[in-house]
């Protein structure tokens, strides 16, 4: 790849054809590696480790897609984009799907062309204030100066806020969420705003996190999602079914621990057999193998294991499943049903 | 055609003559120069046209009439989240004018100030204004641009310093309060304002503000004639009549009266709430990048003045002293009038340069063209392409402009020479 | 005689009178303050307000670098240990700020190859150094790309074949059939091997032989080492087609030369930060569908193109500096258009413009900083991870100053040679 393009360069004609928007799965298989757009430092969800390897609630979407296409979940070049270039990154084809904090939108989906496949994490914008101001509510917020990550939703939900509630604030503008934090920090700002999660995610980082408070307004929906370009279907149903069956893996008490067994043998449940292969030519269907879905699941495991691991209550972040436990549980994970 | 109307066109004309017949070469050149060209571009323009469609997206310039739906902190004009993103172009465009103008007069004065200094006798004040030009111009101005929004945001008090009794800040001289958050000055107000005049509702402008520019036009230009009258008897009689004072009281007092017509009292900043406010509040923002950028581009000007002054020959000097002019004359009508003829065109490519840089501000959050039009519209939007071009349209628009003016100045100045 | 003398004249001095010291007002450091601070008031007002800047800044500055620490984990350690400057920060991200994220295992890699760019810029920068040393100046391009991208060796090598390739078919071409069908056949040799033989021939080789390095992926690459890249590859690739625009702009040819002009003038009239979005955001789609250059190549192209016409006008500056008896003299001889310009006109021109030339050079290499803006790594683009990592939230100065202080001393030790150059020029011509 790195040699085709050194060429490609000095020729400085590039006649290498291809085809950036059909085929994908064809092109990732070739490549063998996945080409997963991710932030480029948000605790819990994607964040590199001390060894440089990517972890996190999004990044775990793209070692499952990964270990479903290529049978290994190591097997994914990570692309940190920023609020400004995630889009762009993923429509020229350099990404193949985006796994990274991105609130699901009509615009998004139907004028920038991309499919959203699902909801990993319903999130909404919450407001982050230091405890010493005395705020209570987001009401209360008259005349503050807030500090928002350009180029993301947040920056318009925001705007109508402050404009419904007959309110005035002082934008400032940021790039990316550690400017931010650091300006938060130095007092620059009074207010944080951005995704709840973020800002639970943000306050765990602090040296001392109970001299700030989140406040109980949350001022939008934000159904945070994978996506991917429109017009490849193929795709899009792999990455969407892979994320349905970490979610079905969860209802059905399919984990990282027993997949393997489960999977050697058909079990009483149809469904699960079918997800797992040892019933019917599910993952022919779109092009993969018949152990596609064990391979995903015991990459990171499933929908449950991947939250507790990255941004559960045990973890620094300590975000309760809150809306997103299984339906069964009074949630709103609702995967459809397998068969 | 050229065949026909050659003297040699009995010769029978031949393939090879459009390259090795210097009467065709370049026309043959020239056509193939042109052809590549064309068929470059053709590459290129069907290349994005076939990626556009393989992406499902148009090209179209309608996005600009739909509703931003963002806020801009700095407006130079009335702006709400619900305008269009033409309006929050134009708010860009002007908070770079602003900056850019800022900047540029600034960076004069510190540039003049310095370049002359270095040039002084005094042996400590040219070696400090050598430190400020090296220091300066050999460090990147995006660095120094990051390095004043640090200082200001790290090391300046927040507003909740400056409240309760025993504050930790207290406000300057009463009026003024310097906060990580940006400097709140007073600002004038007028307690008979005449309003703002509206042209065709995109823009306001102040009618006090008119009025006052208008009186003081008036007063400097009838300062002018006193000043010409006074040479014109001075030719004829041989004696100048004093003009000081009442060339100082035309200048100043036509302005004073509007203001005092105008009710012209100063509005003072107040801690309300989170932050002050009344005032002007010029954002951190704006300051750390006017800052950096007038330092930064004041210590090319530097360079550029004492090239100047020193390209002037010393034979100059000595030869209006020879003359018996004054030391104040000999610089005024002598070494100035030259040295500018040097100084005058890099100067302006420097203020070019600092106008280009100045879409750095998105380093620091200040909300100039790059910002609205190249950041959060392209964001929001999706428009990378029409966006850039926008962009790209803007600034060259504006370099074109001080180029034009820069030629006109050169063709001016150009030594008649024989 | 002796008598009347001591008549007529009373006293005759028989020794020289030893010189007496001049008055303390005329010597030493009072004469030299006098003259250099104190010769007018306001020359006196001056000097006492400078003075107590240099002594403020020093008093305000000197107790932070005297009391800075250089070991410890994180900042609140640091203030534990002194109250200075903490510069741990530095010591214990430093390989950040040079390499970037690299491989540590392979630091010997960039190391060598900066190693290696002395000696190949050595023939270009001093010109007594024998000239076969510029064979290797002309391999080294490809020889860094091998050492710190890594990869087969094969497909670099064959790309440096290609040189003494194009060489060889001009030779021959040349002897058969005239310089132009030589230039031709020379050009489409090169493309036809660039890019249908190169690729598949070095895949082939490097299964016999694998010959190679690790590869490493260009994200890594960071710090001053990103910096470094992107200035000498902008420089070196602007030089040639710095040449060709500038010769365009100031031929007669009305076609070429509104091309040329119309390039120069829209580079140099917007800034680099939207050419540095173009890079990051629409470059892809100018490219065919399926091509993906990654985020460096497409920076190096617009950086090339950016300093290119830069470069031209420093290189018109130099041909118009050129005596017009030197052209008419280059005509006189009966030289052709580009023998005048390779023997005549362009030795000349450009030995006029390497002042400016290294002025370019320093101006591009500070405006590397500006790939910080596009999320690239450079040394800027490393201090925003780190201001944010809690162990170090709050450290500003120290991390500023480390980078400005590495332009510094870049930038002034570069603008030094170029005074350098610009004097010793002067003098050969004179």
């Amino acid at each position: 790849m790195q040699k085709s393009v050194f060429f490609g360069t000095i020729a400085a004609a590039g006649l290498l054809a291809g085809m950036a928007s059909a085929a994908t799965l064809e092109d990732v298989k070739a490549r063998g590696t996945l080409n997963c757009g991710v932030a480029t430092g948000v605790p819990g969800f994607a964040f590199t480790d001390a060894s440089g390897e990517w972890d996190g609630f999004d990044v775990a979407v793209c070692r499952a897609v990964a270990a479903a296409v290529l049978g290994d979940g190591k097997k994914v070049n990570f692309v940190p984009t920023t609020g400004k270039t995630r889009f762009t990154a993923l429509a020229s084809g350099e990404v193949d799907m985006l796994a990274r904090n991105t609130t699901w939108t009509y615009s998004r989906d139907v004028d920038l062309k991309f499919t959203f496949v699902g909801v990993n994490y319903y999130d909404g914008q919450g407001f982050m204030v230091r405890k010493d101001l005395g705020v209570t509510s987001a009401k209360e917020l008259d005349g503050a100066t807030v500090c928002i990550q350009t180029g993301t939703t947040t920056e318009l939900n925001l705007a109508d806020y402050f404009r419904i509630n007959g309110m005035s604030y002082e934008p400032v503008p940021i790039e990316t969420n550690a400017e931010a934090q650091q300006k938060y920090l130095a007092n620059a700002c009074d207010v944080y705003t951005t995704d709840a999660s973020g800002l639970a995610a943000t306050r765990a980082t602090f040296e001392t996190p109970a001299d700030h408070i989140i406040l109980p307004e949350i001022i939008s929906k934000e159904p945070l999602g994978p996506l991917v370009r429109q017009g490849d279907d193929q795709w899009a149903d792999i990455v969407r079914w892979t994320f349905n069956a970490l979610v079905i893996a969860e209802e059905l008490g399919v984990t990282s621990a027993n997949v393997v067994e489960m999977s050697k043998a058909p079990t009483n449940n149809p469904e699960i057999n079918r997800m797992l292969g040892t019933e019917g030519e599910y993952g022919a269907m779109m092009g993969l193998d018949k152990e596609w879905a064990v391979k995903a699941i015991a990459a990171g495991g499933n929908y449950g294991e991947i939250f507790e691991r990255n941004i559960g209550e045990k973890t620094p972040i300590g975000l309760a499943r809150g809306l997103n436990a299984q339906w069964t549980q009074g949630g709103l994970l609702y995967a459809p049903p397998f068969r | 055609m050229a065949a026909t109307t050659d003297p040699h066109s009995s010769e029978s004309f031949r393939l090879g003559m459009l390259l090795y017949d210097t009467r065709y070469r370049s026309v043959t050149i020239q056509i193939i120069a042109l052809v590549l060209f064309m068929l470059a571009l053709g590459w290129l323009v069907s290349n994005t046209i076939s990626n556009l469609e393989a992406l499902g997206k148009t090209f179209g310039f309608g996005f600009l009439w739909t509703p931003a739906g963002y806020d801009i902190n700095q407006q130079l004009i009335e702006y709400q989240n619900t305008d269009s993103n033409a309006r929050a172009a134009m708010l860009g465009i002007l908070n770079t004018l602003l900056i850019a103008v800022m900047g540029c007069v600034t960076a004069t004065l510190l540039g003049v100030v310095a370049g002359v200094l270095r040039l002084s006798n005094n042996w400590v004040v040219a070696r400090l204004m050598t430190i400020y030009v090296e220091g300066f111009r050999n460090v990147p101005v995006l660095i120094w641009i990051l390095i004043f929004a640090a200082a200001i945001n790290e090391s300046l008090p927040a507003p909740n310093a400056f409240r309760g009794d025993d504050a930790e800040s207290s406000m300057v001289l009463g009026s003024m309060a310097f906060t990580n958050r940006g400097f709140y000055v007073p600002e004038p107000l007028f307690s008979r304002s005449l309003g703002t005049l509206d042209i065709g509702g995109y823009f306001g402008i102040s009618l006090d503000l008119v009025l006052f520019v208008a009186a003081l036009a008036a007063g400097i230009w009838g300062a002018k004639r006193l000043g010409a009258q006074a040479t014109r008897k001075q030719a004829a009689t041989g004696e100048r009549p004093h003009t000081f004072w009442p060339s100082v009281g035309l200048i100043v007092i036509p302005p004073v009266v509007v203001l005092v017509a105008l009710g012209f009292h100063l509005g003072y900043p107040e801690l309300r709430g989170f932050n002050f406010r009344g005032g002007i509040h010029m954002r951190d923002s704006l300051i750390a990048l006017w800052l950096a950028l007038s330092l930064y581009t004041g210590a090319f000007i530097a360079e550029i003045v004492r090239a100047g002054i020193l390209a002037v020959s010393r034979g100059q000097t000595e030869a209006a002293s020879a003359l018996g002019m004054r030391p104040s004359w000999t610089m005024r009508l002598i070494i100035l009038p030259q040295a500018m003829r040097i100084i005058i065109p890099p100067l302006i490519s420097n203020y070019l340069n600092l106008t280009k840089n100045s879409s750095l501000a998105i380093a620091v959050g200040y909300m100039d063209a790059t910002g609205t039009l190249g950041g959060i519209t392209l964001n929001q939007t999706g428009r990378e392409m029409e966006c850039l071009l926008l962009l790209m349209a803007f600034y060259l628009i504006v370099s074109l402009t001080i180029s034009v003016f820069m030629n006109i100045y050169n063709e001016r100045m150009k030594l008649k020479e024989r | 005689m002796s008598d009347t003398q001591s008549n007529t004249i009373r006293f005759v001095a028989q020794t020289q009178i030893p010189p007496a010291p001049p008055p303390a007002s005329e010597t030493g450091p009072v004469k030299w303050m006098r003259e250099n601070l104190f010769s007018s008031i306001p020359n006196a007002i001056l000097s006492v307000i400078s003075v107590a800047i240099i002594v403020y800044a020093v008093v305000s500055i000197a107790p932070w670098f005297i009391h800075s620490v250089w070991v410890a984990d994180s900042l609140a350690q640091c203030r534990e240990i002194d109250t200075g400057a903490c510069f741990a920060v530095i010591n214990e991200r430093f390989n950040q700020f040079i390499f970037g994220f690299y491989p540590s295992d392979a630091y010997w890699r960039p190391i060598l190859a900066f190693l290696l760019l002395i000696v190949a810029a050595a023939p270009v920068l001093a010109s007594h150094l024998p000239r076969r040393l510029l064979a290797f100046t002309a391999a080294y391009p490809m020889l860094c790309y091998f050492l710190i991208f890594g990869g087969s060796i094969w497909g670099p090598l064959l790309v440096m074949a290609s040189f003494p390739l194009a060489f060889y078919v001009f030779r021959f071409v040349n002897d058969h059939g005239g310089p132009l069908g030589g230039l031709l056949a020379a050009a489409v040799a090169l493309i036809v091997w660039l890019m249908f033989i190169v690729d598949p021939l070095s895949g082939l080789i490097a299964d016999l032989i694998p010959i190679g390095l690790p590869r490493v992926e260009t994200r890594l690459v960071g710090g001053f080492l990103l910096t470094l890249i992107i200035g000498i590859v902008g420089i070196a690739g602007s030089f040639p087609i710095g040449i060709l625009l500038a010769l365009g702009r100031q031929s007669g040819l009305f076609i070429v030369k509104t091309i040329c002009v119309g390039f120069i003038e829209f580079i140099r009239g917007v800034p680099l930060i939207t050419l540095l979005f173009v890079a990051s955001t629409l470059l892809n789609y100018f490219l065919p569908p399926g091509t993906n250059f990654d985020l460096l190549v497409r920076v190096l192209i617009l950086v090339v193109l950016f300093a290119s016409a830069y470069m031209a006008e420093v290189i018109r500056g130099g041909l118009a500096a050129l005596p017009k008896g030197q052209y008419e003299a280059a005509d006189a001889l009966g030289l052709d258009y580009w023998m005048a310009t390779r023997l005549i006109i362009m030795p000349q021109a450009l030995k006029i413009s390497i002042p400016g030339i290294v002025n370019t050079f320093i101006g591009l290499f500070k405006d590397t900083t500006l790939v910080s803006v596009i999320a690239m790594f450079d040394p800027l683009g490393v201090i925003a991870p780190i201001r944010a990592d809690q162990n170090w939230n709050g450290i500003v100065w120290e991390l500023y100053g480390f980078v400005a202080l590495f332009f510094f001393i870049c930038c002034f030790g570069m603008s030094r040679y170029s005074q350098y150059l610009e004097r010793k020029l002067k003098t050969d011509h004179r």
